[in-house]
């Protein structure tokens, strides 16, 4: 095989009466995003097919009868699309509204934040959440019967199994980017999958056992790609938990692995002279975000009470 | 790789020791590519291969040679490739003529079909990858089995285009930089010839001394200078060999003996307890530089936290150390080391810092500023003016030093595990829930034979050592082959019983390929 130049075809289309040209596959979205439209995104990760699963991100295409998800649908000549009709406005803020009522959503991140302002999207609005209650053990696709008086919630204890990892699926919205992740779209270890249907879906390991347990290798790229907290490294989670993580006082480097000689682009969140985080940039051609278990997690050496 | 028709990895397990390479090698797998292993074990690489090919330890050069007869004898070898780039075809096909199917499959265990099936595939795929690690250079003759897989690419075609090439990829973060640098006994930076005067003037023009014409000693030829006693000092940066060389019990003789040496490193390592002066060494993550990958990608490393303690950096130590000495060595930053590397190797002049940083690094050879940097080699081989053609070499089998016998009738093989990383000195340091202790990993059948069950502790003797580890039992392996991860030196010492015959072109030892056997200890 070699490599052969295709010729770009340009797509022209409007969003919201601006016209903008991208080459062929890319995505309604895309084309918002190059118009300046802040849509919102949960689900969609820039380095794996669009699950659409979310919905937060849909929009107006004129002579669609339904919402279009614009990180999913190819634009197409001459498209014009709304992202602020009100059809696709109230759409939006319900989604984040019910996402909020069922799940925390306080580690987020500042991007959710911001679009949710804008949405005047209230979690509150269904009601209070329903009290946590501890599952034990908290199966995947068990039916609980709806508390009425309570908006119903994914609540669960936070599953801390070993010095690596947590997952806080209190958080989960079932985006599916950790399952693609550990799945085909980079992993392909296949340790966890969606169980359970409807409202009761839950993400889960082989029969839900324990993570250490399960297939997991520790590679983390679920954690990578979680877009809300539900899935994060244990020094992360208990600093949150303490409230000591600050990212205003973090700051960033990035370095490439100190183990074998792929040559994994990584980046250190360092607060207070520690590190507190190791990720992978999404747009490094290597790794596209990914890292094994000694990538993420194999740095602890540098802070291991050193000195000759 | 991606967009590669066929992979074959040999002697590697990539899917742990190199997992981001093998996602990689994934993509190609989903996107539709075959894949072949060929590896004593079944690994969790070899689980993801279209066919395993599980080969006797130490016989890769006669599976190429019977690989390559079969490619000739079908008429599957690039005719037009062989002509126009290759020299010595004859006589390589001659040397392969006696390597049949049949004493291919006597010889390497690997079923005649099998090795035909790889023959076939690999010289009709329109692209493939030949990929290959320690499997193939951890062997006494390990040069000669890379030259073995070499001649498979030159007899397809399979070299110096898109998609198609040969792929070693290298086990350390930054041992590709350091053979680039010179860190090699006959090479200054750029593997300039040391023997060269021409290019070793250029260097004694810039560093304002004379250097010794000739080659020094790769670390195999230092060992028998301490055994001859020529070498009476060492100093030792960012290594541990008293537990990474072959034949501990050697080497702790070795090391012990000798008048003065320094160590220099960021922990007191084994080796370092042994020595008469310690130097704190400030490491990754405390220290801005440069690595280079597996595809001669230079990448900027960065200082993010300051170092422990009295902790220095790597420069400024050994400029400390020359001054000691009473010469005038200034401390320089690792950007002003760079740029004199780049005015010195013609293959790195375009790497400036600001490029690394603006493009994400650089491939070499960049000989310029405007240059884009070079993503594979050799496709010189395919131009008109193809350069020197490329050389056939014709290499005979030789089974492993380590003999079989009926006193050590069992393989013993080495390598990594997925969280873990040679001597353990860095990767025994963080919580891993995957971690799988010093233990002796024995094919089930074995098991059987011996009467021993998972967990019950054994002796493992060689011809140099013994050692006691319990039993795991691993489904990957065959009868009669054993395996030992090396990351545990301080509870199984694995080079306790491993052999330090070495390769007499590279210098390595043979880890891959230990005769030994087994003894049930009597349940305390």
């Amino acid at each position: 095989m070699t490599m052969v130049e295709e010729p770009i075809t340009i797509i022209p289309a409007r969003v919201g009466g601006v016209e903008v040209e991208l080459p062929l596959g890319s995505t309604v979205l895309d084309a918002c995003r190059r118009a300046g439209a802040d849509l919102p995104t949960l689900c969609y990760g820039p380095t794996m097919t669009a699950a659409n699963a979310c919905r937060v991100c849909v929009v107006e295409v004129e002579g669609s009868r339904t919402l279009v998800p614009s990180c999913s649908r190819k634009l197409e000549e001459g498209m014009e699309i709304r992202t602020d009709s009100e059809r696709a406005m109230h759409s939006r803020r319900l989604v984040m509204e019910l996402l909020g009522s069922a799940s925390e959503l306080d580690r987020a991140g500042p991007d959710l934040e911001r679009w949710m302002r804008q949405a005047r999207a209230m979690s509150g609005r269904f009601g209070p959440a329903e009290p946590e209650t501890p599952r034990v053990p908290p199966e995947p696709g068990h039916h609980r019967p709806p508390d009425t008086a309570s908006a119903a919630s994914v609540a669960e204890p936070a599953r801390v199994e070993d010095e690596l990892y947590v997952r806080d699926y209190g958080r989960c919205i079932l985006c599916y980017r950790c399952v693609d992740a550990c799945g085909v779209e980079h992993q392909n270890t296949f340790a966890i999958a969606v169980a359970g249907r409807g409202f009761d879906a839950r993400i889960s390991t082989e029969f839900d056992v324990t993570l250490p347990d399960s297939a997991c290798v520790y590679c983390g790229n679920c954690i990578a790609v979680c877009p809300t907290g539900a899935l994060a490294g244990k020094i992360e989670w208990d600093m949150r938990e303490q409230g000591t993580w600050d990212e205003s006082r973090q700051e960033v480097t990035r370095t490439v692995c100190s183990y074998c000689g792929v040559g994994c682009n990584l980046d250190l969140h360092v607060q207070d002279g520690r590190i507190v985080s190791v990720t992978s940039p999404h747009d490094h051609d290597v790794t596209l975000g990914n890292l094994c278990i000694k990538g993420r997690f194999g740095w602890m050496y540098v802070d291991s009470g050193r000195g000759v | 790789m991606e967009d590669t028709d066929l992979v074959v990895l040999w002697g590697s397990n990539a899917r742990e020791a190199h997992p981001i390479f093998f996602h990689h090698v994934l993509k190609a797998i989903n996107n539709g590519a075959r894949m072949f292993a060929v590896d004593p074990r079944r690994t969790s690489s070899a689980e993801w291969a279209d066919v395993w090919l599980g080969i006797d330890v130490g016989s890769d050069i006669a599976l190429s040679n019977t690989v390559a007869r079969e490619i000739i004898h079908a008429g599957l070898q690039h005719h037009e490739f062989i002509t126009h780039a290759t020299a010595g075809f004859d006589e390589y096909a001659e040397s392969v003529e006696p390597w049949t199917l049949q004493r291919g499959q006597e010889v390497t265990g690997v079923p005649a079909a099998a090795i035909s099936q790889l023959a076939h595939e690999y010289a009709s795929a329109s692209t493939a990858q030949l990929c290959w690690t320690l499997g193939i250079t951890e062997h006494h003759n390990a040069t000669d089995n890379v030259l073995a897989l070499i001649n498979l690419a030159l007899l397809t075609g399979h070299v110096g285009r898109y998609g198609s090439g040969l792929v070693p990829i290298r086990g350390q973060n930054n041992v590709q930089g350091g053979g680039d640098m010179g860190a090699l006994p006959n090479r200054l930076c750029g593997f300039q010839a040391v023997a060269d005067p021409e290019l070793r003037g250029r260097f004694e023009e810039v560093w304002g001394c004379s250097i010794p014409g000739e080659p020094g000693k790769h670390i195999s030829l230092m060992h028998e200078a301490m055994d001859a006693g020529e070498l009476r000092a060492l100093y030792v940066i960012g290594e541990n060999p008293l537990q990474s060389e072959a034949d501990a019990q050697t080497m702790q003789r070795r090391l012990s003996g000798l008048d003065f040496m320094v160590v220099q490193d960021l922990f007191l390592t084994a080796t370092a307890e042994l020595a008469d002066v310690v130097l704190p060494a400030a490491g990754w993550g405390e220290v801005d530089g440069t690595f280079t990958s597996s595809e001669r990608r230079v990448q900027r490393v960065r200082k993010a936290i300051d170092p422990p303690g009295d902790a220095r950096d790597d420069i400024e130590l050994i400029s400390l150390v020359a001054q000691a000495l009473g010469h005038h060595w200034p401390t320089p930053s690792a950007e002003e080391v760079w740029d004199e590397v780049r005015s010195l190797s013609w293959m790195h002049e375009g790497m400036s810092y600001q490029r690394l940083e603006d493009l994400g690094g650089l491939q070499w050879p960049c000989p310029s500023e405007d240059h884009p940097g070079t993503l594979y080699l050799h496709g010189r081989l395919w131009e008109e003016e193809t350069g020197p053609k490329a050389p056939f070499s014709v290499v005979q089998w030789v089974p492993p030093v380590d003999t079989l016998s009926e006193e050590y009738p069992l393989r013993l093989t080495t390598g990594r595990r997925l969280d873990s990383y040679n001597t353990g000195v860095q990767s025994g340091r963080y919580p891993s829930p995957r971690r799988i202790h010093g233990v002796l990993d024995l094919s089930p059948e074995d098991a059987v034979g011996l009467g021993v069950l998972e967990g019950d502790l054994v002796r493992v003797v060689s011809r140099r050592g013994s050692l006691e580890a319990p039993v795991r039992l691993d489904r990957s392996l065959r009868p009669g082959l054993a395996f030992m991860a090396v990351h545990f030196p301080d509870d199984t010492d694995v080079n306790q019983l491993t052999i330090d015959a070495w390769d007499p072109k590279s210098g390595t030892a043979e880890f891959k390929a230990t005769a030994v056997r087994v003894e049930t200890l009597v349940p305390s």
